[in-house]
């Protein structure tokens, strides 16, 4: 047995008796690759994420109402450092992931791609998106690669805390005058079915989901994780008093569990292939703050620079990001 | 002494710390880097909670039985008692970092003198507010070290924020009604002029940056007269307590 083997063997041993893989461990190249990948994916879809939510931070409708949603929004950029800082220890630079985001290489979560119209949708976000959300993390807290794992462990905690948020904004709304409940079943009805494809596609059509079964990077099957979500959700949106907008969703008493009716693919496909009603918005938006940025982060840098050898760095100096050789043009 | 002068007096307060925390608030996701996300967001929950604090304290002196949200909802701009400085819009980042150094080195001094405050509600809310705001000065007057030392471009963004924002800065010394410093329940904001002055200065010398030789200061905002700013900030903010009245959120 050759040398890379022995260490391909020793690796699917460690993998077998459920040991985390830590960063400085021998590991296969594409199970960095592929951990790069997904976790520099999760990385931007928090920091997308936070355009869409924070489109209502200063029209919240009350200061309890803001101040949580701004917290919220707040956690999602702080998700963003640890994951950034995961795969980091993968050796990946923050810089190069963000220009990967940028320069539209890089893929984040479909479902920031859809727009929030209405107070109604920051309700249904922190419900659905963050409940979707949650289940597939949870599952994360057992992937594994260690600083993964740990990093989700944090997250998921915060995240329960927003779903909770958000099923308490519906909880509000459905309870209130006939326009605010009008309101949560339009969100409802606008976000239900991009939720279901936050899990995306069947198993039988889902490209890496094998590989990243028997590595243990992912533990439960698309399919597993959104039947899970909807069978959750179903009975939440019964107390809420809400239509779930699926008019062959039914209990199977076979099987145990809620079936609905098929996904939209095509939708689902085009949003992913960048037709989505906000693909272009959310990209020129992240882009127009980098660039905006770029004589901020200039000048500290030539701050430290200047300053480095007499006295102590801050911590923002440490982390002020190197600018990218070639700038994005929004 | 009036019960309509300490809620003119609490409500002023609770009016910069909403204004500026929306102000702040406008950032998400456009700051120049992550950790700014954090930071001045950070921030901007600080001053709302601080606000929220205020208003609840204003609507029980009024005894009328608003709340902090029929205080900050439901108010036009003429019955908004902000400083000018708040309101003025975030700009580049130059200019949220010199409208924030100017703002906090004025901030901090004034909450620790107003923990001493003979009002109790008072006394309690500066406690946090004095701690919170001495970070607010500390980071904000790091950065305006940088921006001034840093590069050409950010030297001269810097410099034209603070030409821009020093006409709003005198407003703050503007000393509250007699009877309520004299009741041991305001602080007279000129007493923090040398500290603020002193503050002001080694920052700048420090930046490499110059204080603006005008004297010339704007005024007004105690009193209801703001910049046009002001009232597309409400619009915004107001809006869906505007447009469904009655409704509980």
């Amino acid at each position: 047995m050759g040398e890379d083997a022995a260490q391909t063997a020793r690796f699917e041993a460690r993998i077998a008796r459920e040991d985390k893989i830590e960063p400085n461990d021998w590991m296969p190249e594409a199970y960095r690759r592929t951990l790069i990948r997904q976790i520099s994916q999760h990385a931007h879809s928090e920091v997308v994420g936070m355009l869409p939510e924070g489109n209502w931070i200063t029209r919240a409708p009350s200061l309890r109402r803001k101040a949580s949603l701004l917290a919220k929004v707040e956690d999602e950029a702080g998700h963003g450092l640890y994951l950034y800082a995961a795969a980091e220890t993968l050796g990946i630079s923050r810089e190069e992931m963000v220009g990967q985001l940028l320069a539209g290489t890089a893929r984040y979560s479909s479902i920031f791609n859809y727009p929030t119209l209405t107070w109604g949708d920051i309700g249904a976000v922190g419900w659905l998106v963050d409940g979707a959300a949650i289940i597939n993390q949870i599952a994360l807290c057992r992937c594994s690669y260690g600083p993964y794992a740990r990093a989700m462990i944090r997250i998921c905690k915060e995240e329960s805390f927003h779903q909770r948020q958000g099923f308490e904004i519906m909880l509000t709304l459905a309870r209130g005058t006939p326009e605010q409940r009008a309101m949560a079943q339009d969100a409802l009805d606008r976000w239900w079915w991009p939720s279901l494809m936050m899990f995306g596609p069947h198993d039988a059509d889902s490209p890496h989901s094998d590989q990243s079964m028997k590595w243990k990077i992912k533990r439960q099957t698309n399919d597993e994780l959104r039947q899970h979500f909807i069978d959750m959700t179903v009975k939440q949106a019964e107390v809420l008093g809400l239509a779930i907008p699926d008019p062959e969703l039914a209990y199977d008493a076979a099987s145990g569990h809620w079936q609905g009716g098929e996904i939209d693919w095509a939708e689902f496909r085009a949003v992913i292939s960048g037709n989505g009603p906000c693909n272009r918005q959310r990209l020129k938006q992240r882009r127009a703050a980098h660039q905006q940025g770029a004589w901020v982060r200039e000048a500290a840098r030539a701050y430290a620079e200047k300053h480095g050898r007499h006295r102590q760095s801050t911590s923002f100096e440490t982390r002020v990001a190197p600018a990218p050789q070639n700038e994005v043009v929004a | 002494m009036t019960p309509g002068l300490l809620f003119d007096y609490v409500l002023g307060l609770a009016d910069d710390a909403l204004i500026l925390g929306h102000r702040l608030s406008e950032w998400c996701g456009h700051a120049p880097l992550l950790e700014e996300e954090l930071a001045l967001g950070n921030i901007a929950l600080d001053l709302i909670g601080t606000a929220r604090s205020l208003y609840t304290y204003a609507g029980a002196v009024e005894a009328r039985g608003r709340d902090e949200d029929a205080l900050a909802y439901l108010r036009d701009v003429p019955q908004f008692g902000n400083l000018l400085l708040v309101e003025q819009p975030n700009g580049d980042f130059a200019v949220t970092i010199v409208r924030q150094f100017l703002y906090s080195a004025f901030a901090a001094p004034f909450w620790r003198g107003l923990v001493g405050s003979r009002d109790a509600t008072l006394a309690a809310i500066a406690t946090t507010a004095a701690t919170e705001t001495a970070y607010h000065l500390r980071h904000s007057r790091e950065w305006l070290v940088r921006l001034g030392d840093g590069t050409a471009e950010s030297r001269r963004r810097a410099q034209n924020a603070i030409d821009d924002l020093w006409m709003f800065s005198g407003e703050m010394f503007e000393p509250p009604a007699a009877a309520l410093i004299g009741a041991g329940i305001a602080i007279d904001p000129s007493a923090l002029r040398p500290e603020w002055d002193g503050s002001i200065d080694r920052a700048f010398a420090e930046a490499t940056l110059e204080r603006p030789a005008s004297g010339y200061m704007q005024t007004g905002g105690r009193h209801g007269r703001h910049s046009e700013h002001l009232g597309h900030l409400l619009a915004e903010m107001q809006f869906l307590q505007r447009a469904y009245p009655g409704a509980t959120w």
